[in-house]
């Protein structure tokens, strides 16, 4: 119930945000949070409460992203109808890696770079064909629509990013009060036990890469509606799998608002680092690395740890 | 309601389990003993589908179960315990336990309302709000048996559940197992401590580098030479009759 009310208020804050603020950077900086969040959430889903670490989370972002990329500007597909095949998509896409990495138990390291190999393998397709736009990549022509999902103000991205992040809640609720959930954490606790105990490791492995699939690929969506732009190495590349992961294990892993606190801190962070260096390049990247060896070493727990005294 | 016939299975060079058939009827209580590296633990495994057999075939209430992965035959009402527990450390004992429980109900809330129940059964109600990480080893133990016990099992195969227990602790858990039995569930367990085997059992399985090697009633088969020999070493049956003779007579 206290979950339930956090996110409420949260929601309900958030929306209420373009009713005050007019300043076009702090709604850009505050869209982009939300964008880390919903990233972190989907990463959240399978790493956190399911302990797969993906190191690849972008192949299922790019999908999204090209499918809507695609259906809209090679097939004329209206944005509502691309956006939920999109989605679907990186569903797909998820049952595919899942189905092919754990039926045959990859776990740890090797579960992690084989999904990493699967982003470069897309991304490599992605370079080639034509239809994706090949290296040039693609443009979403400009028609600021609401029934193309493009919006004059930045109020009305912030809405769309929040109604997939009010989805990406609705997922952690509910792994957090259904048998799913309750499997799901049982297996990353322990597959012996689970499957001892009558559950399907392998169903509800596919179950969660299927969902945080999904969610990501909502990312992708965004990011085309958002930036008009899509190529293979923004779509594919590793930033985005950094990024991913990073949300959730700076900010608490398998837990309700762990991304929410970790979107905030690195958006704060790389905010920051860009003031005092400029957009130096790679320095982003450096910076990453090291906070997430200092987390790792320091704060296994996330920053969430620092409110909850509890546990191991 | 269990029927394993010829199950055989080796690791590299070593016959780990040999040719074993082993029949369990309903309600009983069976202890499997051994001495250590036997294979107790390879034929659990091999019953409750953590393990495939090589050869053999097992058949559990008339569904032969001998490819099934773990999770199918613990659906059709056979479960194993650990040696080794095995808790979802993070998370607390009545969610453990909800694990097992979900098998049989599907709400949330009707799971964790079972979980107590369980938690009653095996004396952990006190310590439902616990991580289960915090347990002392006995808790462990019965947190173990207790998620077993969630998904309704008609065939427990419980591995060492008083190993690591104090004498104290060993008889507490006695009477756990009894009321488990009396409850309809029909019991397999690997033991080293002997006076438990002896007082639970109805028949004792004796296995020793990877065979059967002895069956019978607790009484008989604490005075099987074959028995006395795999514990103790070739040849020591022969001796202890001797010394017994020569000190009688």
């Amino acid at each position: 119930m206290r979950n339930l009310a956090g996110v409420a208020v949260f929601v309900v804050v958030t929306a209420l945000v373009p009713t005050i603020v007019t300043s076009g950077t702090v709604l850009n900086a505050i869209i982009l949070t939300l964008y880390a969040l919903l990233l972190g959430q989907a990463w959240n889903v399978l790493g956190g409460y399911g302990g797969q670490f993906s190191f690849g989370h972008a192949v299922f972002f790019g999908t999204g992203g090209y499918v809507m990329a695609v259906l809209q500007i090679r097939f004329g597909l209206s944005a509502w109808v691309a956006m939920p095949a999109a989605i679907a998509a990186g569903a797909a896409v998820g049952a595919l890696v899942g189905a092919l990495t754990f039926r045959y138990g990859l776990r740890g390291s090797y579960f992690a770079l084989v999904t990493l190999a699967f982003a470069e393998v897309f991304r490599i397709l992605a370079n080639t064909f034509a239809f994706t736009g090949a290296g040039v990549g693609l443009m979403l022509p400009l028609a600021e629509s609401p029934a193309r999902l493009q919006f004059a103000g930045r109020a009305g991205y912030l809405y769309l990013i929040l109604g997939f992040v009010l989805a990406g809640f609705a997922v952690h609720l509910w792994l957090g009060h259904s048998r799913f959930g309750a499997r799901l954490t049982a297996v990353r606790d322990n597959e012996a036990s689970a499957s001892a105990l009558g559950v399907d490791v392998f169903r509800v492995k596919l179950g969660a890469i299927m969902i945080s699939g999904a969610l990501m690929a909502a990312g992708g969506v965004f990011y085309v509606q958002y930036l008009h732009y899509l190529d293979p190495a923004i779509a594919y590349g590793p930033a985005v799998s950094v990024e991913a992961l990073l949300v959730p294990i700076v900010g608490g892993m398998g837990t309700l608002f762990g991304p929410l606190l970790g979107a905030v801190a690195l958006h704060a962070l790389s905010e920051g680092t860009r003031n005092l260096f400029g957009d130096a390049p790679g320095i982003s990247l450096a910076l990453y690395g090291t906070v997430l060896i200092v987390m790792v070493r320091y704060m296994p727990r996330g920053l969430i740890g620092l409110f909850d005294r509890r546990g191991p | 309601m269990l029927v394993a016939r010829d199950l055989s299975i080796r690791f590299g060079g070593v016959a780990a389990v040999q040719q074993v058939s082993l029949t369990v009827g309903p309600r009983r209580i069976v202890g499997l003993i051994g001495p250590n590296g036997a294979g107790k633990t390879t034929l659990f495994s091999l019953l409750s589908g953590f393990l495939r057999p090589e050869s053999g075939s097992i058949v559990f209430l008339s569904h032969d179960i001998t490819n099934m992965p773990p999770h199918a035959i613990c659906r059709l009402g056979m479960t194993r315990t650990f040696q080794i527990v095995q808790p979802f450390a993070g998370q607390t004992v009545r969610d453990n336990i909800a694990v097992g429980a979900h098998l049989h109900h599907r709400r949330r809330s009707a799971a964790l309302h079972a979980a107590e129940d369980v938690a009653a059964r095996v004396g952990l109600t006190a310590e439902l709000d616990k991580l289960a990480a915090n347990l002392t080893i006995a808790g462990r133990k019965r947190l173990e048996l207790a998620r077993a016990l969630a998904t309704q099992p008609q065939l427990l195969l419980l591995d060492e559940v008083l190993a690591g227990l104090n004498p104290q602790e060993i008889a507490d858990m006695i009477p756990v197992v009894r009321s488990i039995r009396a409850s309809g569930v029909t019991i397999v367990m690997i033991e080293h401590v002997m006076q438990a085997v002896m007082s639970l059992a109805d028949i004792v399985h004796v296995l020793a580098n990877g065979r059967m090697i002895a069956s019978g009633s607790p009484a008989a088969i604490a005075n099987d030479p074959a028995v006395i020999e795999a514990y103790l070493g070739r040849g020591t049956a022969d001796k202890l009759r001797r010394a017994a003779e020569s000190a009688h007579g």
